[in-house]
C-alpha cells in the first residue's frame, strides 16, 4: 500500500507533471511539424527538379520516390525520422548526405550568439525606455517612448537591415557580411564587427514589445496599495521605483522576454540571411527551397526543443522573483 | 445582449476620443482607398510596364517616387504592392479568424480531449517564430498568393482560439449561463445568443493587430523570394531589389520601406484604439 | 484645551480630481492635539479617507489638494517641499490602512519591509534587526525570526495588519493615521487589533486620527468625533456630546441605525432613506437636505457652514436641539 500510494505521490508530484507536459507538447510538435510538410501536395522530387519534374517518366520518379523514401507509408517515414532524430544524429541532409547534427553544431553557435546579444540589447533598451516613459504618462516623454515602441515594432527587420547595410556601404565602405563569421573566442574583433548590426536589429525588435510590456505593467503598478504604503514609510522615489514597483513588475516583462529570446533562437531567418550569417534560421531556409524535409524537421524540432526548455526556465525565473508562486 | 449593444454603440463614441485611435482611422482609411485605386488601375502608370529609357530615375512630376532598375514607375508599384499585401493579409486573417474563433469557442465550450487536443495544438505552433512557420509551410503549399494566405492563417490561427477560448471559460462559469443550461436551452442557442457576445471585443482588436502582424509576415516572405514572384509587385519584394540599388538610387528602399511601415503603425493604432474603446476598465482612467 | 497650539490643523481644505474638476472635499477644517483621539465618521464617498491621505500627500493619482491647507507641529504641509514631507512619513506621522491584504510588498521578505523604515529615516546599524524584532513582538507576532523571513501572503489578514501596525509604530509617531484599519478583517480579529492599538496609543500617549464608517468601532477608542457627508464635516464634537446629543439630522439618524446592547426595547433599526449626493454635484445646499426629515427652503439655497467651539460644531440650519 505504502509503495503504491508513495509510487502516486511520485508520479502526480508537479516536477514530473510538468516533465509530462513537456514531453506531451514536443511529441504534438513533431506530428504537427510532420503533417504540415508530408501532407501538404508538393514533395521532395518537385521541390529539387522544380518543373522538370514534368520531363521525368513515372518509373524515374517512382525509383527517386523509392531512394529518398517517400514511398513508404506516412507513419513509417514519421517512424523512420523519429528513429534518426533520437538516434543522436537528428536525421540526414539528402543532398550532402551530412548528418543535420553536423550541420547544427555549426549554425547553432551562431543563431545563440545572435538571440543572446539581440534579447539583452533588447531587454535593455526596451525596460529602459518603459520605465522613462510610464514615470509620467501621456506626458512628452511618453509619447516619445511609445512611439519609439510603435515605429520599433511596424519597422521591419529586413527594411532596417537593409537600410543598415546600404548605409554602412556607401558612406563607410564597410561590409560587415564581406567575411566569413568567426566565433568570438577565435577573433573577438570580427566577431563583434559582425555581431553589431544584426545584433542591434534584433535588439531593436524586442524592444518594442518588451518596452510596451514594461510601461504597461509598470503602470498597473503604480496604482497598487503597497507602493503607497511604501510612500507612506518614508522611502525615497528611486527606491520605491525599483524595488517595489519594478520589482512587482517583473513577471510579465520576464514572460516577454522568454518568448522573444525563444523566436530569437528560431527566428531570426531574414537578419542572418542579410548579413550571411549562417545560423540555424539560414538553414532552414536552404533546407527548405532544397526541400530537404529531414533538415527542416529537424531544425524545427531543435528550436520547439529551446522553445521549450525555456520556457520552463522562465517558469523557474518565476519562482525567484515571485515567493507566491509554488 | 444588453452589454454588447453598449459595446457597440458606446464603443465608436470612445474610439473617436483616443487621438491614437482617429490616427490609426485615417491611415486606415488611406490604405483602402489607395488599394481600391490600386484595384481599378486608377494609377499613374502600369505597374509591370517596364521602359528602357527611364531605368532607375528619382523622382519627378512624371514619376513621383522614381522607378526601378527596369523603369518601372516606384508610385504604381508601392500602390499595388500594399493593396497585394492588404489582400493577402485580410484573407488570410479571415481564414484564421473563422476557423480560430470556432475552435477556440468549441474547445472552452466542449472541454474534454476536443479542449485539449485544440490547445496542445495551438502550444505546438506558438512554439514557432511566425515567420519561420510560414516559410515551412508555404515551401510545401506553393508561391500563389493563395498559398501564402493559407500559410499565414495556419501560423495566426492559434492567436484566435487562444482569445476565444479564454472568455468561453470565463462565461461558463458565470451564473446566467449556468442558468441557461439548467433551463435546457440547447448547446448552439447558449454559444450563439450569450457567449458570443462575450469574446466579440477581445476579437476584434486581435483582428487588427493580426493584420498588421500578417502584413509583416507576408513582406517578409516575398523579401525572401517566397511570396509574391516578380513580375508582379510586393512591398517585401521591392525592398529585397532595393538592396542592391539603394547605395546609388535611395528611392528604391525609402518608398516601400515607409509605405511598410504606414501600413503596419496604422493596423496597430487603430487595434490600440479599438481595445481602449471596448475595455470598460481603461475607458474610465 | 483650545488654548494650546494643536498638533495637526487642517484648514478649510479642499480635493479635487485634476481633470474636468469635481469637488471630492469642500471647506474641511479639524485641529488634533497632542495626545488626543480624533475619530472620522461617515459613508464611503463622504470623502474621510482622502482627507487622511491628504495630509501626508498620499493622494492618488489625478486628485489634488485644491484649497486650504494642512499644518503639522507649525509646517505647512501642502506648501512643503516633497523631500520636507518624506522626512515625516513613517516617522512622526504614520499610516495605517484599510486592506492588510494589498498593503504590504508581495514580493519582499516581512522584515525587510520594516528594516525599509528605519532605513529610510536613519543609518542601519547593528541594532536594527533587533528594534524591528521587538516592534513584531509588541505587536502580538508569534515567533517573531520566522515572521522576519517570511513573505505577507504567508500570514493571515489579522496577522498583516499586526504587522502594519507594528511598521507604523516603529519610530514611535506622534501622530497615527488609521484607514478604517479593521474594516477588512472578521469581528473577532477587528477586537483585537482595536484594544492593540488603543493600548499602544496609552502606552505612548500618541495622538490618532482614525477614519470609520462605523460609529460603534470608535466609540471606546477616541476623545473626539468628526462626521462627514458628502465632502464636509456636518458636525463635530466630544464623543460623549455626539452620542448624547447629536445636532445634525444625519448624525442622528446614524446614531439610530446602531445596535445597542443597552437598549431592551427591541425597536426596530432604522436607516436614512436615500443615498448620499455626490460632493460636486451638491451645488448651493446642504448635500443632506434632500434626505432630511426636518429640510426648509433655505436648506436648498444656501450652505450651512460648521459653527460651535472643539466640544461641539454643527452645519445645520436646524440643528436637533436638546433633548
Amino acid at each position: 500500500m505504502q509503495v503504491v500510494s508513495r509510487l502516486r505521490r511520485f508520479i502526480f508530484s508537479p516536477t514530473i507533471l510538468r516533465i509530462f507536459s513537456v514531453l506531451s507538447t514536443l511529441f504534438g510538435i513533431s506530428i504537427f511539424v510532420f503533417v504540415v510538410l508530408r501532407v501538404i501536395p508538393g514533395d521532395t522530387i518537385t521541390g529539387s527538379f522544380g518543373i522538370e519534374t514534368g520531363v521525368l517518366t513515372p518509373d524515374q520518379i517512382a525509383q527517386l520516390r523509392h531512394y529518398y523514401g517517400i514511398d513508404q507509408s506516412l507513419l513509417l517515414q514519421y517512424l523512420s525520422w523519429m528513429k534518426s532524430f533520437l538516434s543522436g544524429q537528428l536525421g540526414y541532409s539528402f543532398s550532402t548526405g551530412v548528418s543535420v547534427l553536423k550541420l547544427t553544431k555549426s549554425a547553432l553557435p551562431v543563431t545563440v550568439e545572435l538571440a543572446l546579444i539581440g534579447t539583452i540589447l533588447g531587454v535593455v533598451i526596451g525596460i529602459a525606455i518603459g520605465m522613462f516613459s510610464a514615470r509620467k504618462p501621456g506626458s512628452f516623454r511618453d509619447f516619445a517612448g511609445q512611439l519609439f515602441g510603435l515605429l520599433a515594432l511596424a519597422i521591419p527587420g529586413f527594411v532596417l537591415s537593409t537600410a543598415i547595410v546600404t548605409i554602412m556601404a556607401n558612406k563607410f565602405h564597410y561590409f560587415p557580411n564581406g567575411l566569413e563569421y568567426m566565433p568570438p573566442w577565435e577573433n573577438p574583433w570580427t566577431n563583434f564587427q559582425q555581431m553589431m548590426f544584426p545584433g542591434l536589429v534584433l535588439g531593436i525588435a524586442v524592444a518594442a514589445p518588451v518596452m510596451r510590456t514594461t510601461r504597461s505593467a509598470l503602470l498597473e503598478t503604480v496604482d497598487k496599495d503597497f507602493v503607497r504604503t511604501a510612500h507612506g514609510k518614508g522611502v525615497a522615489p528611486r527606491k520605491v521605483q525599483y524595488r517595489h514597483i519594478l520589482r512587482n513588475s517583473l513577471i510579465p516583462i520576464v514572460t516577454m522576454t522568454g518568448i522573444q529570446f525563444g523566436y530569437l533562437l528560431g527566428g531570426a531567418v531574414i537578419v542572418e540571411q542579410i548579413f550571411a550569417l549562417p545560423g540555424m534560421g539560414r538553414q532552414v531556409l536552404n533546407a527548405i527551397t532544397k526541400r530537404e524535409y529531414a533538415t527542416v524537421q529537424s531544425s524545427v524540432m531543435i528550436f520547439a526543443i529551446m522553445f521549450v526548455t525555456i520556457n520552463v526556465l522562465t517558469d523557474l525565473i518565476y519562482r525567484k522573483i515571485d515567493p507566491r508562486i509554488k | 445582449m444588453r452589454r454588447k449593444d453598449k459595446i457597440v454603440k458606446g464603443g465608436l463614441h470612445y474610439y473617436l476620443q483616443s487621438t491614437s485611435g482617429i490616427i490609426g482611422a485615417i491611415l486606415l482609411l488611406f490604405m483602402v482607398v489607395a488599394s481600391l485605386c490600386a484595384a481599378f488601375g486608377w494609377l499613374p502608370h502600369n505597374p509591370l510596364d517596364q521602359n528602357v529609357d527611364e531605368v532607375l530615375k528619382g523622382p519627378s512630376g512624371k514619376y513621383w517616387f522614381g522607378t526601378d532598375q527596369f523603369g518601372r514607375d516606384i508610385f504604381s508599384r508601392t500602390f499595388d504592392g500594399m493593396r497585394r499585401s492588404l489582400t493577402i493579409s485580410i484573407v488570410a486573417v479571415s481564414i484564421a479568424t473563422l476557423v480560430g474563433v470556432t475552435l477556440g469557442i468549441l474547445g472552452g465550450y466542449l472541454g474534454k480531449w476536443f479542449d485539449l487536443l485544440i490547445t496542445r495544438l495551438s502550444d505546438a505552433v506558438f512554439a514557432f517564430p511566425a515567420i519561420l512557420l510560414a516559410l515551412a509551410i508555404v515551401s510545401s503549399l506553393g508561391n500563389s498568393w493563395v498559398d501564402t494566405a493559407l500559410s499565414i492563417a495556419i501560423v495566426y490561427t492559434p492567436i484566435f482560439i487562444r482569445v476565444a477560448r479564454g472568455p468561453v471559460l470565463t462565461a461558463k462559469e458565470m451564473d446566467y449561463i449556468k442558468v441557461s443550461r439548467i433551463l435546457g436551452y440547447s448547446s448552439p442557442r447558449i454559444l450563439i445568443k450569450h457567449i458570443l457576445p462575450n469574446v466579440t471585443a477581445p476579437i476584434v482588436v486581435q483582428i487588427a493587430l493580426s493584420l498588421s502582424w500578417a502584413i509583416l509576415t507576408e513582406s517578409g516572405l516575398s523579401f525572401l523570394g517566397l511570396g509574391t514572384q516578380p513580375p508582379d509587385a510586393s512591398l517585401g519584394l521591392m525592398v529585397a531589389d532595393a538592396q542592391s540599388l539603394a547605395a546609388f538610387a535611395w528611392w528604391t528602399l525609402a518608398f516601400p520601406s515607409l509605405f511598410i511601415t504606414i501600413v503596419v503603425v496604422g493596423l496597430n493604432l487603430v487595434g490600440d484604439g479599438l481595445r481602449d474603446a471596448m475595455d470598460p476598465a481603461r475607458r474610465n482612467s | 484645551m483650545s488654548q494650546l497650539k494643536p498638533l495637526l490643523l487642517v484648514e478649510n481644505l479642499g480635493i479635487s480630481t485634476v481633470q474636468d474638476p469635481r469637488t471630492l472635499i469642500n471647506d474641511v477644517t479639524f485641529e488634533i492635539h497632542a495626545g488626543e483621539a480624533v475619530g472620522v465618521v461617515g459613508e464611503s464617498g463622504s470623502g474621510k479617507t482622502l482627507t487622511s491621505l491628504s495630509i501626508l500627500g498620499l493622494l492618488p493619482r489625478g486628485v489634488a489638494v485644491t484649497a486650504g491647507s494642512v499644518n503639522y507641529n507649525g509646517m505647512n504641509l501642502t506648501t512643503a517641499s516633497p523631500q520636507q514631507i518624506r522626512e515625516l512619513r513613517g516617522s512622526a506621522i504614520s499610516m495605517v490602512y484599510q486592506d492588510p491584504m494589498t498593503a504590504l510588498n508581495p514580493v519582499m521578505k516581512i522584515g525587510k519591509q520594516l528594516l525599509e523604515v528605519i532605513e529610510s529615516h536613519e543609518k542601519l546599524d547593528a541594532n536594527s534587526d533587533q528594534r524591528v524584532r521587538d516592534a513584531l513582538k509588541e505587536v502580538g507576532i508569534p515567533d517573531v525570526a520566522r515572521a522576519m523571513q517570511s513573505y505577507p501572503h504567508e500570514f493571515s489578514g489579522g496577522m498583516r495588519q499586526r504587522v502594519m501596525i507594528a511598521m507604523a509604530l516603529l519610530l514611535s509617531p506622534k501622530l497615527l493615521i488609521a484607514d478604517e484599519p479593521t474594516t477588512a478583517l472578521d469581528v473577532t480579529i477587528q477586537q483585537q487589533i482595536l484594544s492593540l492599538v488603543a493600548e499602544q496609543r496609552q502606552k505612548r500617549n500618541m495622538s490618532m486620527l482614525w477614519i470609520t464608517h462605523d460609529l460603534g468601532v470608535v466609540a471606546n477608542l477616541v476623545d473626539r468625533l468628526i462626521v462627514m457627508y458628502a465632502g464636509r464635516i456636518v458636525e463635530s464634537g466630544t464623543v460623549k456630546e455626539i452620542f448624547t446629543n447629536p445636532q445634525h439630522p444625519y448624525t442622528a439618524g446614524l446614531l439610530s441605525s446602531l445596535p445597542t446592547t443597552a437598549d431592551k426595547s427591541r425597536k426596530r433599526l432604522t436607516s436614512i432613506a436615500g443615498v448620499p449626493q455626490k460632493p460636486w454635484l451638491v451645488g448651493q445646499s446642504c448635500a443632506f437636505a434632500p434626505r432630511c426629515f426636518k429640510v426648509q427652503p433655505e436648506c436648498r439655497t444656501q450652505i450651512p457652514h460648521l459653527v460651535g467651539n472643539l466640544e461641539k460644531s454643527v452645519a445645520c440650519f436646524h440643528p436637533m436641539g436638546a433633548l
